[in-house]
């Protein structure tokens, strides 16, 4: 995924594998405690079985969590249930509605459809991570949304909080239409779209303000 | 509709770093393995319980896969891992390749294009419900269409190409790749072979448990562009129920060489009518040496839909592609 993938990862990757091909060189079996695969022409197939190591550190919010993940895990499923993280919401759970949504390497993308075992070494955000750690000060887009008042029953809201956060990000000064494209991955039952979209040219205007 | 259960079933996750371990897995791993890229159709399969794979081989990691690059001999290489959003935003995808550009604007929403992948989405499965609901149909290995049958709720599917599955190929790339004339680059331990975008997809007559060329142990590594199509005139357009999410119900992507008001050469391909993306042979000869005017508009449409046969609730598929046709080639005229 280029450009969203972060640095750090890929050079954890290589250096763990570098690693894992001198103990196996050195004729050790390393198969408790491999984090990539290292290749089953040199452990063989039966290496494949329970690699992936269940004891992960995840950036969350700013934060290193430890948390025991299981290979089938999804990252709303980690946030909510392991991490105590309901703000990301699971409405679908088929990357069809967007209460899921959260930010991975600042990227708005589902968590109900990626495998937390994909995230390590990228930065989560939440729905949560969104306001000042230390004065709690609302984020643009979250005091945006206290303003316009754009939500009925807001079960969408984290969701959409979300995808309004990378928009702005990338474009503080969006038209509306624009706006209607970005949120476009995010869905209302209230239908309370018209709203919503007015959250979002506020939160231009404090972007634009700041 | 789809149904919360609690988790996907349990798999043992491996994520190679290079292209290299992945393929010895696959091959070492058969039957059991299963390709990971952007995860938008794995997930579906797994979480409805109809795919099981023991072993998930995640290829996030392996680095080489993603990105996009000036290839040699002019012309674009796209890595299959790259997300859809940064083929968009690529500036010489924008450029010289538009017509790709829009294309994979088109795909769902943001949240899946910023995840998915340029490969995942010209080798995702059919979104035909029965297949996807576990109905023993003959793609699943079983011994009937149940999309076909004369009670069937098939206004999503086939209006030509079928043979026997009436079920069609979702990717809104697929016909912008054919009507540029990319090469797929596929990777097995043996090496890498090379096929023009058009062979890539194959029907139900081929294989009817495949969309395309790959076996299971088989990867899609690289997409070729060429240059020749490069800045060429494009028309693309997909036509769908929602603004977004949905897969088009009819999509058309034509590239043109012109000179002058003249029509040197045309590419022109059709998705959502059948279990591959058509390339219109037919009608490029037709319209090349043309004008593009409104009579070779007309006999073009009609064209494009020879020979479609409609399913009960399908039959609008069929004035529909004839329109899309039409509007690509007024496009230039």
């Amino acid at each position: 995924m280029g450009e969203v993938e972060s640095v750090g990862l890929l050079e954890q990757k290589h250096s763990r594998r570098t690693f894992i091909k001198g103990v196996v060189a050195a004729g050790a079996t390393v198969a408790s405690a491999n984090y990539m695969l290292n290749g089953t022409s040199v452990l063989g197939a039966a290496a494949v079985q329970s690699q992936t190591e269940r004891m992960i550190t995840l950036n969350v919010n700013g934060q290193q969590r430890r948390v025991d993940v299981l290979p089938n895990e999804t990252l709303a499923m980690t946030l909510r249930y392991k991490l105590n993280l309901t703000g990301t919401k699971l409405g679908c759970d088929r990357a069809e509605c967007g209460a899921c949504t959260l930010l991975i390497d600042g990227v708005n993308q589902y968590g109900c459809s990626i495998l937390t075992h994909s995230v390590r070494g990228r930065e989560v955000t939440t729905v949560e991570g969104l306001e000042d750690p230390d004065t709690g000060e609302l984020s643009l887009v979250q005091q945006a949304v206290m303003d316009e008042g754009g939500f009925q029953c807001a079960f969408c809201a984290p969701g959409f909080i979300m995808s309004m956060t990378a928009l702005i990000e990338q474009n503080p000064n969006p038209t509306r239409a624009e706006a209607a494209h970005a949120l476009s991955g995010n869905l209302c039952r209230c239908a309370d779209y018209d709203k919503i979209l007015n959250c979002a040219m506020r939160a231009g205007e404090l972007a634009q303000n700041a | 509709m789809a149904i919360v259960k609690d988790m996907i079933p349990a798999f043992d996750l491996v994520q190679p770093a290079s292209i290299g371990d992945a393929l010895e897995i696959l091959a070492d791993n058969g039957e059991e393995a299963w390709v990971l890229a952007g995860g938008l159709d794995s997930f579906d399969w797994f979480k409805d319980r109809v795919k099981r794979p023991s072993i998930v081989v995640d290829l996030g990691g392996i680095s080489d896969l993603s990105g996009i690059s000036d290839a040699g001999p002019g012309g674009i290489e796209i890595g299959s891992m790259t997300s859809l959003t940064e083929v968009v935003n690529h500036p010489r995808v924008q450029s010289e390749y538009p017509l790709l550009a829009e294309a994979a604007e088109h795909v769902a929403t943001p949240q899946i294009r910023n995840q998915g992948t340029l490969g995942g989405n010209v080798a995702q499965d059919t979104r035909c419900w029965y297949y996807r609901s576990g109905w023993p149909c003959y793609r699943a290995g079983g011994n009937t269409c149940y999309a076909g049958a004369p009670e069937a709720m098939n206004r999503e599917h086939a209006i030509m190409g079928r043979s026997r599955c009436v079920a069609v190929n979702p990717s809104d790339t697929a016909p912008a790749l054919i009507a540029l004339d990319a090469k797929m680059i596929v990777e097995d331990t043996g090496g890498p072979n090379t096929f023009d975008a058009e062979d890539f997809f194959i029907g139900p007559s081929i294989d009817i448990e495949r969309m395309t060329v790959m076996k299971r142990d088989n990867l899609l590594t690289r997409i070729y562009i060429p240059p020749f199509w490069a800045n060429a005139s494009h028309y693309y357009e997909k036509v769908r129920d929602r603004g977004s999410w949905d897969f088009s119900l009819v999509s058309v992507a034509a590239a043109f060489q012109m000179s002058g008001s003249t029509i040197e050469d045309a590419r022109i391909a059709v998705n959502g009518v059948a279990p591959y993306p058509v390339r219109l042979d037919a009608v490029e000869s037709l319209v090349r040496g043309t004008s593009g005017d409104e009579a070779t508009q007309d006999a073009a449409g009609d064209l494009a839909v020879e020979g479609a046969v409609a399913l009960k609730y399908n039959d609008y598929k069929i004035p529909m592609m004839r329109n899309l046709v039409r509007r690509a080639v007024r496009s230039v005229a």
